[in-house]
């Protein structure tokens, strides 16, 4: 007896993945649903300052090509898309594609929906007044400390929007702030009715929301074991959940891709970005890592089975970007022979050029790159006739006056400096603002009766 | 096996315990996987037998400790959980990103290869063991 099956593909692993596999998953096989995350840590604040500049941005522009380049086969093969490249202005994303579809004479047949709620920033000094601290889930300090530097706080919300939105008929679901997790999530819980408080299933679906939030990284790409035997990675196939009732669900991908799709690979996508395992802490439940089961069922397919998951808790995650400093890094290639010393030589030269400036840094970072830049203390001394070091140093400071500094420091090494240097032709290093993350936690209370589902009229 | 082979290895050293089996010290790197990645200013590292019947031995000699040590002066604390459904022992190494995210001045800010780190550290194994990932020359 065959089980009916939901397929959810994953379009890209982070916002600036390959910009032909969300059209691959498309084109490649059938799929119901295609989720795209478009928000890390702190992409929120960027987001907030192109809105603050005009009115009309603030939401991942990228979406909008994508959508005039998919949309026609999405309409015309009933799948659904569900995306957080809303940002900090969902509505302005959704008026977006709804005018390529439009164009596309597809507004009778794609309906819009965008989801708002997430965002706290209008009334931050509201809830701060009313006892809410939001400290920094790692470090315990008050909000208030840094209230002045916040440029953007989002709660992070989870599928229920996601459901709604889908039970109103929406084909394309725009949402702020939404966890990797509640994109998959929501279409699970909708096409298979389960119950939101069926923890087994929330967490079976956080589960595969997880395995597939990175793209291809469960499907071959960054795989360590067995490197050289993955084929075809240059037409990598993203991979696909085929989700079923009860709860478990097969990985797999296309055929005619590229990559696999392994026992080896999905496992390295569950250990990846892992706290403690048993409590995989969402907005719709608790999943418990250590209660999943994997079976190869074929090539390129992978059963997962047996999650089980535990009660939401009260709260929900924040995520909170604020103005921190400044920071550069600039590098410079040192030659055989003799290239590290050459290279510690000109890290000692710049240092002490620095300090009788009188410039004073948060953090001054040297590594040598072909030495010790990944592994550091534990690679060892470099063999003595290694071709080239690349001497990389980074600052990092408040202000930005000794930033600015430190970025012409670099280039008159070249001429002041040890000898058989290279590799500056790319200029000055550029003065980066630095925009930090701070986690906190809010009563849902606080959130969910501001949540909204909007459709579009076309 | 699955693993891709070197070309050359040095047989390890047989390290003789007083009583019981010779054990031979292995690299980390012939008896398991791993993926590391970040959350904040913690590195975690997931390291994964390569073939379950090495992992009641990751369990025994890649303790905490051990870790923590190998780890020394690049994290300051080091946690550890098992999976036993997945062959698999996730580390948090706490403080070893220089911040991370945004505002980490180092090559690997993300903690990318924190696993390959990790598969540098060497565990005393059984010899049969030994003998099965690393042939001696």
């Amino acid at each position: 007896m065959t089980q009916r099956t939901v397929r959810v593909a994953a379009g890209q692993g982070f916002w600036g993945d390959w910009l032909e596999a969300p059209v691959r998953q498309v084109q490649g096989g059938p799929i119901d649903y295609l989720m795209l995350d478009y928000l890390a840590e702190v992409t929120m604040s960027i987001m907030q300052k192109q809105k603050s500049r005009d009115p009309k941005l603030g939401y991942a522009r990228d979406f909008v090509p994508l959508m005039e380049r998919i949309l026609p086969d999405v309409a015309a093969k009933g799948i659904r898309v569900t995306s957080n490249a809303g940002g900090v202005n969902p509505r302005a994303c959704a008026e977006a594609v709804r005018e390529v579809a439009r164009n596309l004479g597809l507004s009778r047949k794609v309906r819009i929906a965008l989801v708002t709620g997430d965002d706290i920033l209008p009334r931050l000094d509201q809830l701060l007044a009313g006892g809410h601290e939001l400290r920094d889930m790692d470090t315990g300090r008050p909000l208030s400390t840094i209230r002045a530097q916040v440029l953007s706080a989002n709660a992070y919300l989870g599928m229920a929007p996601i459901v709604e939105a889908l039970r109103g008929g929406a084909h394309v679901v725009i949402t702020g702030r939404v966890t990797d997790t509640g994109l998959t999530l929501g279409p699970l819980f909708h096409e298979f009715g389960w119950d939101r408080n069926d923890w087994d299933k929330v967490a079976a679906g956080t589960v595969a929301g997880h395995i597939i939030e990175c793209g291809a990284q469960a499907s071959g790409g960054n795989l360590l074991k067995g490197w050289r035997q993955v084929k075809g990675l240059a037409n990598p196939g993203f991979p696909v959940v085929e989700a079923r009732a009860d709860g478990s669900f097969v990985v797999t991908k296309h055929p005619g891709t590229g990559g696999v799709v392994s026992v080896a690979s999905v496992s390295e996508q569950l250990v990846y970005e892992m706290g403690d395992p048993h409590s995989y802490i969402t907005p719709d439940g608790i999943a418990d890592f250590t209660s999943i089961r994997l079976t190869q069922a074929g090539r390129d397919r992978v059963r997962v089975s047996g999650i089980k998951g535990r009660e939401r808790t009260d709260k929900l995650k924040v995520s909170i970007a604020y103005f921190y400093g400044y920071k550069a890094v600039g590098t410079l290639v040192y030659s055989w022979p003799e290239a590290y010393d050459k290279a510690r030589a000109a890290d000692r030269i710049l240092r002490q050029r620095l300090a009788d400036l009188g410039l004073e840094y948060e953090q001054i970072l040297t590594e040598f790159v072909g030495v010790d830049a990944t592994h550091g203390p534990l690679s060892g001394p470099p063999a003595p006739d290694i071709p080239e070091v690349q001497l990389r140093i980074g600052v990092r400071a408040r202000d930005k006056a000794p930033v600015e500094r430190f970025t012409r420091e670099i280039a008159p090494l070249v001429l002041t400096g040890p000898p058989s240097v290279t590799g500056f032709a790319g200029g000055r290093p550029e003065v980066q603002e630095v925009v930090a993350y701070w986690p906190a936690l809010i009563d849902r209370t606080e959130i969910e009766p501001g949540v909204r589902v909007e459709i579009l009229d076309p | 096996m699955a693993t891709s082979k070197p070309s050359k290895r040095r047989a390890p050293p047989a390290v003789r315990r007083s009583a019981g089996p010779p054990v031979r010290l292995v690299q980390l790197r012939y008896l398991a996987h791993a993926r590391s990645g970040d959350k904040g200013d913690t590195a975690n590292v997931g390291l994964i037998a390569l073939e379950p019947e090495f992992y009641p031995v990751l369990v025994k000699q890649v303790t905490r400790q051990r870790v923590a040590r190998h780890f020394r002066g690049m994290a300051k604390a080091v946690e550890r959980f098992e999976l036993p459904n997945l062959n698999a022992l996730n580390f948090l190494l706490h403080g070893a990103l220089d911040g991370g995210g945004t505002i980490s001045l180092k090559t690997d800010a993300q903690g990318k290869v924190y696993s390959t780190a990790l598969l540098r550290m060497e565990i005393p194994v059984p010899a049969d063991i030994a003998r099965r990932v690393v042939k001696p020359r």
